[in-house]
């Protein structure tokens, strides 16, 4: 198994820059929920659809993904359009990925805010803010879910506290609460000493 | 200035944020709202709304579109590659190390340890969007919109872009 760049170094043809555009396009338009909701669309295109990759390889670059900040989507797209077309793939793919969406929103929230003077585009903002906190909320529990999934309930539970003390409590910016965990990860001795 | 500025926003919040984009949009209203003061709480709470209702990436719309709205089609470029590219180049840069790594407690320690904070971050995000709603809307239409629309996303399923376009109907004629 390797996961080296440069892997289809040379064959930078149209036709590949085209079916990158095609593949980050049509799963960033099909996947709603944002970035991680996209991982299935983007594996059915890169390892069904185009087979640029095996199976293997692209839950590889999943995780390896999932071991850095950031949005996921993009990462995954800059790789893998990395890997099959070299710079102008990874543009290509990131291109693909982000400016429809970002567009869409720009014209639709723009058309909105043309009619921020009158009274039922007023209201319509106060009907939409609690199904954002709903929303919110739901995100939340899925964070509490992976947390206690990855960290068992008791480590879960003591970060959750420690961190809710430093950043609702004493109001530390959450930026240096997040910063001290990182810090905490990689410091703290292993049990058994087993580093990879 | 405005530039680096909106750099600043989102690198902080995407290189810190674990767990893909929607784990930085505490983060980002953090910066956007509360210390640039670049957008209101009930502004960022609308873009969410639609951002949400939108397909593709999370935390690449609402950068895009902040970007744009602060100091325009620039603007809205320097948001989106400080969103994208550090994240990136990390992963392009320590793909190999990573990779060989991956079965390292610490390693993998890195990216979970951070999920509980951001729970909180969500969690105290999630509170600011219900007293909004309160503030705005007094309790009874809140709590009952709250309801409604945890039934309809949660319970029957209904895709979120149907479920923002009720509560903006509803709270063009009723709110």
């Amino acid at each position: 198994m390797k996961v080296t760049p440069f892997l289809f170094k040379g064959g930078n043809t149209l036709a590949k820059q085209l079916h990158i555009f095609i593949a980050f396009f049509r799963s960033g338009l099909l996947g709603f929920g944002g970035g991680p909701t996209t991982i299935p669309l983007v594996h059915k295109e890169v390892v069904k659809t185009y087979e640029w990759m095996t199976d293997e390889e692209f839950s590889d670059v999943i995780s390896i993904g999932n071991t850095l900040p950031g949005p996921i989507a993009t990462k995954m797209a800059g790789y893998i359009g990395f890997r099959v077309g070299g710079w102008l793939g990874l543009i290509n793919a990131l291109v693909a990925t982000v400016l429809p969406t970002v567009i869409l929103l720009i014209l639709l929230l723009g058309s909105l805010k043309q009619f921020s003077e009158s009274d039922f585009v007023n209201g319509m903002t106060n009907g939409v803010i609690p199904i954002v906190a709903v929303m919110m909320g739901v995100l939340t529990w899925d964070f509490i879910k992976k947390s206690k999934a990855s960290l068992g309930i008791k480590l879960a539970s003591i970060i959750f506290i420690v961190s809710f003390i430093a950043i609702i409590v004493l109001n530390i910016h959450p930026g240096f609460v997040i910063a001290a965990l990182l810090i905490i990860a990689l410091a703290l001795p292993v049990k058994g000493g087993n580093i990879s | 200035m405005t530039y680096f500025h909106l750099f600043l926003a989102f690198f902080f919040p995407n290189i810190l944020a674990y767990g893909g984009g929607p784990a930085a949009i505490p983060l980002i209203e953090h910066e956007v709202v509360q210390k640039y003061g670049w957008m209101t709480k009930t502004e960022f709470s609308e873009l969410f709304a639609l951002a949400n209702s939108l397909p593709g990436p999370i935390a690449t719309k609402m950068a895009g579109y902040i970007g744009f709205e602060v100091a325009g089609v620039l603007g809205s470029i320097v948001a989106l590659f400080a969103t994208v590219a550090p994240s990136l180049a990390l992963m392009l840069l320590l793909l190999n190390l990573l990779y060989k790594h991956r079965h390292s407690v610490r390693v993998k320690r890195l990216s979970s340890y951070v999920l509980p904070a951001i729970a909180i971050l969500m969690l105290s995000l999630t509170f600011d969007f219900a007293k909004t709603s309160y503030e705005l809307n007094n309790l009874i239409p809140t709590i009952l919109l709250l309801a409604a629309s945890y039934f309809a996303l949660e319970k029957f399923k209904i895709h979120p872009a149907f479920v923002i376009l009720a509560g903006l109907l509803i709270g063009g004629l009723f709110l």
